[in-house]
């Protein structure tokens, strides 16, 4: 049982936590995502970093509202949290969810919310680094794993190595789609899309980049976004192959690695 | 005495004519892009210049995709480079003189020139295979529907243009070599230049005597000079402006994350009015000055930089080839914003000459009668389009500022987006889930 403080529970102590984690709202109520969430918190129990959570104090950072156009809504959420942030004296912020890490990242200084933000698999390959996590070899050995870049993560703020470092420290075999990095294909969630259903074309998108990982013959395929990884596991589905293809996120292969 | 200096007096005029229509194009797009909202890109000119520098001089976007960017930079640098001998040109025309610089330069000169013949060879093997990749292999994007027509057909001409304008300057080099090998003796035509491409001319001209001789050289002199000016003169109504505003538009480009997307300052003022409980709620309602719209439903609500993406477009299709609504058979193409913006710019920039000054209603805007609700909706905001353009034009912010006006002036999001908003708005998730919830997961750790 791993006891997740919250920066009210810090405050009521005395104590300010060095990093948040911001959850999301994916991370905080999608079951698939709530995973992700839950290894992300194993992994960051077991390196003892000192962090928390902002629990019911959490709302939406606005990434919706603001790429479907509500302007005001995303505003009003983003004063909101960053007043809520300011008043915990929040510093350092680490997500799971690379659309909350570019709105808190880039949007929220310019209405007031500087902090220094970072995505989860940057945080994962610093403790490595820094050797304050170690993988034990095994689970992923030579396995195949394609890595597909959530846009937001990937072109929106040019991280393509942290991720795919990752992989190699699990000493799988990294295999890239034919249009990864700054030509990665969207999975079709972005700019709201998750929320609405699709205009009308020929195929859905998480189709075709469902495809394009196929064609690589991965043992994995490895996101490191709530939504893509919805999106990504219904392509597997509509390819009728969930059950030799698992679509996971890399905290989520490390917490395995590491028998959490 | 005039009738010797006719032909001087001739070219000095064509040239006056060419170059004022073209400062009179070159002015109407100036008005156009300030018919835009200012935006201040005046920060950071150092990597301003860079990106320039970098982009637009050094091609680094567009070598991306090898093959049409190799034979890209062989046209751009063989029409930097013959530009030079158009210096001379124009000298000469406005002198009656020929191959004026020739003496200045000595064996210098025969470099130049040779390398220009070889540069000239060279573009108009490039500017073939570019015909065919457009006629004859038809990629796919050339063949888009905001293609059909007049978009297809100026692409072509401008292949066209560059093909004749090539043969020309070959076929006048030709000719002179002829002259100068064959008639030592014809005083005008000096032992100037070095001609490794035209020289495979001499045989078609073995038994021309010098008249005919000098009639086609000169013949193709002013066809070459005069279809530059006429080149020079169709850029405004072409596509073809890339040539001289891809530099402005890298140097403006946008230089920060592109996650990061504008902060519309308008709605900001009254967020904090609302959001602070210590304001006057009356305090604004005597301010009569007109209140900005929210996003953008015409071209006048866009900012600058994005009506100088819209003159800047090529219409290559690298956007609308990356995007992945138009991959998947939606029909959202970021090419097809541009060209829209483009051609809605111009029209109200007519109108407005038309009307002397001011703009006059037309019944129609930018958003439903060039830009339909359905494209703007397909729109992932992934960055493809932006990181494709190989001279950094940006569509996803002239699509997030026509869906702003959607939701914000219009109500007219799509029902489920309504829906996220409202859940968002009540429990501060997308979804309808309580927000007192949020931390369940913790629970079954």
């Amino acid at each position: 049982m791993i006891k997740v403080p919250t920066l009210a529970e810090c405050m009521a102590e005395g104590r300010t936590p060095e990093i948040l984690f911001w959850v999301g709202c994916a991370g905080s109520f999608d079951e698939r995502a709530k995973k992700i969430t839950k290894a992300f918190v194993k992994l960051l129990d077991n390196a003892k970093v000192d962090f928390a959570v902002l629990g019911a104090e959490e709302s939406c950072s606005g990434d919706p509202a603001k790429r479907a156009g509500n302007e005001f809504l995303f505003q009003m959420q983003a004063m909101t949290n960053i007043e809520v942030m300011n008043a915990y004296e929040v510093k350092k912020i680490v997500t799971t969810c690379p659309h909350c890490f570019n709105t808190l990242k880039n949007e929220y200084p310019e209405l007031g919310g500087t902090f220094e933000v970072i995505h989860h698999t940057q945080l994962l390959r610093d403790l490595l680094d820094e050797g304050k996590m170690t993988i034990e070899e095994g689970t992923f050995k030579g396995k195949r794993i394609t890595y597909h870049d959530p846009c937001y993560l990937g072109r929106a703020n040019n991280i393509y190595e942290a991720p795919r470092e990752l992989i190699q420290k699990l000493d799988a075999e990294l295999v890239e789609m034919k249009s990864c990095k700054s030509r990665g294909l969207c999975c079709g969630a972005g700019g709201a899309q998750m929320f609405k259903e699709p205009e009308q074309g020929n195929k859905d998108i998480n189709i075709e980049r469902t495809e394009q990982a196929l064609e690589t013959k991965p043992d994995i395929i490895a996101a490191g976004c709530p939504f893509c990884n919805t999106m990504l596991s219904d392509g597997v589905k509509n390819k009728e192959k969930e059950d030799s293809l698992p679509v996971l996120d890399l905290a989520e292969m490390i917490a395995t690695a590491k028998d959490l | 005495m005039l009738i010797v200096l006719l032909p001087n007096i001739l070219f000095t005029l064509l040239l006056i004519v060419a170059l004022g229509f073209f400062a009179r194009n070159v002015s109407k797009i100036k008005n156009n892009i300030n018919l835009g909202k200012d935006i201040d890109r005046s920060d950071n000119p150092k990597a301003r210049w860079g990106n320039m520098a970098r982009i637009a001089l050094g091609q680094s976007k567009m070598v991306k995709r090898p093959i049409a960017g190799i034979l890209h930079v062989v046209v751009y640098v063989g029409f930097i480079l013959i530009n030079i001998e158009l210096l001379e040109i124009i000298v000469d025309g406005i002198l009656g003189t020929h191959r004026v610089f020739a003496p200045f330069l000595g064996g210098f000169y025969n470099v130049l020139i040779a390398t220009f013949e070889v540069l000239a060879a060279l573009v108009l093997v490039a500017v073939i295979v570019f015909w065919c990749r457009r006629n004859v292999i038809r990629i796919q994007r050339f063949w888009k529907d905001e293609m059909k027509g007049w978009p297809k057909f100026d692409a072509d001409i401008i292949l066209y243009f560059e093909v004749v304008l090539m043969g020309l300057f070959l076929l006048m080099n030709g000719t002179d070599l002829a002259i100068q090998t064959n008639f030592p003796s014809a005083v005008h035509y000096a032992q100037a230049g070095s001609f490794p491409v035209s020289q495979y001319l001499l045989p078609l001209f073995e038994d021309t005597n010098l008249d005919k001789l000098i009639l086609i050289e000169r013949t193709a002199w002013w066809l070459h000079i005069f279809g530059i000016l006429c080149f020079l003169n169709y850029l405004y109504y072409s596509k073809h402006l890339h040539i001289l505003l891809a530099f402005p538009n890298t140097y403006f480009a946008n230089l920060n994350a592109k996650g990061r997307f504008a902060n519309n300052a308008n709605v900001t003022a009254e967020v904090q009015l609302m959001l602070d409980p210590s304001a006057d709620p009356y305090a604004t309602s005597d301010d009569t000055a007109e209140v900005d719209k929210f996003g953008a439903s015409d071209v006048m609500d866009l900012n600058k930089v994005q009506l100088l993406n819209a003159y800047t477009c090529t219409e290559c299709g690298r956007c609308t080839s990356e995007c992945p609504a138009n991959q998947t058979g939606k029909i959202l193409s970021p090419r097809k914003i541009m060209m829209d913006t483009r051609d809605r710019l111009t029209e109200v920039g007519d109108n407005i000459i038309k009307n002397k000054g001011t703009f006059v209603a037309d019944k129609k805007q930018l958003l439903g009668d060039y830009i339909s609700h359905e494209e703007l909706w397909a729109c992932t905001s992934c960055n493809a389009c932006v990181e494709a353009c190989p001279v950094d034009i940006d569509p996803l912010s002239i699509i997030m500022n026509m869906r702003q006006y959607l939701v914000m002036e219009e109500s007219a999001a799509p029902t489920d987006l309504n829906n996220m908003m409202s859940n968002i708005e009540n429990n501060g998730a997308p979804w309808p889930f309580n927000q007192q919830d949020r931390a369940n997961w913790a629970k079954e750790l």
